[in-house]
């Protein structure tokens, strides 16, 4: 049971530990780190899903039968470079947050706004 | 290696300190790009060596420089964000109980059209690497959506942060030298051919070892940005322009799609590379190597005008202040 | 023969190399201050690194492995050093210079 499910466990414990930050975390550019962590706990869960024992990395080969599956890696692949391109937009618009309010704590932007 | 994952992961939820959170994202990315090998993902881990060890932090920390490192706030209702948190995963870990184990061979994803991408790809495509014939060949169309989202992104960054106006050279060098890297020029200097060399490889043996576009174009533009970084903003961008960069990071996106629409007109369905050539494999062949191309274009220049804008903005700042 | 002598030396070289990793380790977690921990990582990392590598190659034979791990080995000695000498430097600039009196730094 352990052994077999472990993987799985271990991105909730990532996954999780994302979310809390992104909650609980004023923060913006924190925020983004949290994010940042969920994101990666996702490829890591479709990479765990991918993986077939025994099997090799799936580049063709002579006399090997069993490879991994291939198409969780092309998605997370395409993934990961959209994730730091939408993450380099994120943090351009804090860094426009921050030189229009001059604060990025979430707080503080709040009264900003309300006080306007 | 999970484990290491969960410890810093959870590290980078306990400190307070932004500088100490974003080092401990870079090493968790590298952390991430090994397990990544462990589980035969080869070209994943490519992908997130570059990304997650390398760019991920470097932008961060150029945000942080225009940010500042304090956070201040204290949390907000952290006991109730922590009980919906643990609900939430209590939730999932119920969840996983139905889930095949780990690294079974019967389990249900393996068992559709992966079969088929992993039995035919070798003879219908002719080149080994699957991971190259199903990102370029048969999910091709998903693929092109993702180079634009990447072009679109960047462009967004641009439209945010790039104020028109270049660094000027006089103040960008004269920073390069307030910190004498003397050692650091040399060894760059040595090592940053040779790092381009390798993109360029990765790029064009994309189709038998691991490697492709989207790893080729952020190790090509890592090694700019090392060179940026230690030789002055200025130079860099007398070097790789800005405005060669937008036109770069359109072109990629361009000869993308005009490979597609050259397949329709001599009679295929859109991005049907069989028939580029009389022989049906070795179009595909000339196919998916134009498309990494486009590819690798368009991820490199976009990722060094996304870190240009960054730059610029940092510069900016600091002459204002 | 010559076999068994090269897995002997290739184990001896493994062997060596963890030990220094191990012991890079511990003095990173034990010195005091910020130079001398990087003294501890940074010093048996290159050669520990090396060792490991020597290890490898003397396994994988003749071949294109071995011409690769030769490469990561030069790559490892180029830049493994330059790193220290960046945090170093860059620990000086920020204010942790070499004084005797100061315990804890980080």
């Amino acid at each position: 049971m352990l052994p077999e499910l472990y993987n799985y466990w271990v991105v909730i414990l990532l996954m999780m530990t994302g979310f809390y930050i992104v909650i609980v975390q004023g923060n913006l550019i924190k925020k983004l780190i949290g994010l940042n962590l969920f994101q990666t706990s996702v490829f890591i869960f479709y990479i765990s899903l991918g993986k077939v024992s025994g099997g090799s990395a799936p580049i063709f080969a002579e006399g090997v039968s069993s490879y991994s599956n291939p198409l969780p890696h092309v998605l997370i692949l395409t993934a990961i470079v959209v994730g730091i391109a939408t993450t380099a937009l994120a943090l351009a618009l804090v860094i426009r947050i921050r030189n229009a309010y001059g604060t990025v704590e979430e707080e503080e932007l709040q009264q900003r706004d309300l006080e306007c | 290696m999970l484990l290491l994952l969960a410890i810093t992961a959870l590290a980078i939820a306990w400190l307070r300190d932004l500088f100490a959170a974003v080092m401990l994202a870079g090493i968790y990315g590298l952390l991430s790009a090994s397990f990544f090998v462990s589980v035969d993902a080869v070209d994943v881990a490519f992908t997130e060596a570059a990304v997650g060890a390398g760019i991920f932090p470097l932008l961060m920390l150029a945000a942080l420089a225009l940010v500042g490192r304090n956070e201040q706030t204290a949390y907000r209702r952290p006991l109730i964000s922590l009980l919906l948190v643990s609900i939430t995963g209590a939730a999932l870990v119920l969840g996983t109980l139905d889930m095949p184990a780990f690294g079974s061979a019967d389990a249900p994803p393996h068992n559709h059209v992966a079969v088929r991408y992993i039995e035919e790809s070798p003879k219908e495509i002719g080149i080994p690497n699957m991971v190259t014939s199903v990102l370029a060949d048969y999910r091709s169309f998903d693929t092109l959506g993702e180079v634009v989202v990447v072009f679109t992104a960047a462009m967004g960054v641009l439209g945010l942060l790039f104020t028109g106006r270049a660094a000027s050279p006089g103040s960008a060098t004269e920073r390069a030298n307030m910190y004498d890297h003397r050692v650091l020029r040399v060894v760059s200097k040595m090592l940053i051919p040779l790092i381009l060399l390798f993109a360029l490889y990765v790029q064009f043996h994309g189709e038998y070892g691991p490697g492709g576009g989207f790893q080729a174009g952020v190790i090509f533009a890592a090694g700019i940005i090392l060179y940026a970084m230690l030789f002055g903003f200025g130079n860099a961008q007398r070097v790789v322009r800005p405005a060669l960069l937008q036109i770069l990071a359109a072109c990629g996106v361009l000869i993308y799609g005009s490979v597609g629409v050259v397949c329709l007109l001599s009679g295929g369905n859109f991005l049907d590379y069989s028939q580029l050539l009389p022989d049906p494999l070795v179009g595909r062949h000339v196919g998916i190597l134009v498309i990494e191309l486009g590819v690798g274009i368009t991820v490199a220049s976009a990722m060094i005008l996304i870190f240009y804008a960054f730059a610029s903005a940092t510069v900016n700042s600091e002459e204002v202040a | 023969m010559i076999a068994l002598l090269l897995e002997g030396v290739s184990v001896l070289c493994l062997g060596t190399g963890i030990f220094l990793l191990v012991s890079g380790g511990v003095g990173l977690l034990r010195f005091p201050e910020v130079f001398s921990r990087m003294h501890a990582a940074g010093v048996t990392e290159t050669l520990a690194a090396s060792l490991i590598l020597l290890g490898l190659m003397l396994l994988a034979g003749w071949g294109i492995v071995m011409f690769k791990l030769l490469l990561i080995l030069l790559f490892i000695l180029i830049t493994s050093p330059t790193a220290s000498h960046a945090l170093a430097k860059s620990a000086v600039h920020g204010g942790l210079g070499v004084d005797p009196d100061r315990n804890e730094t980080s």
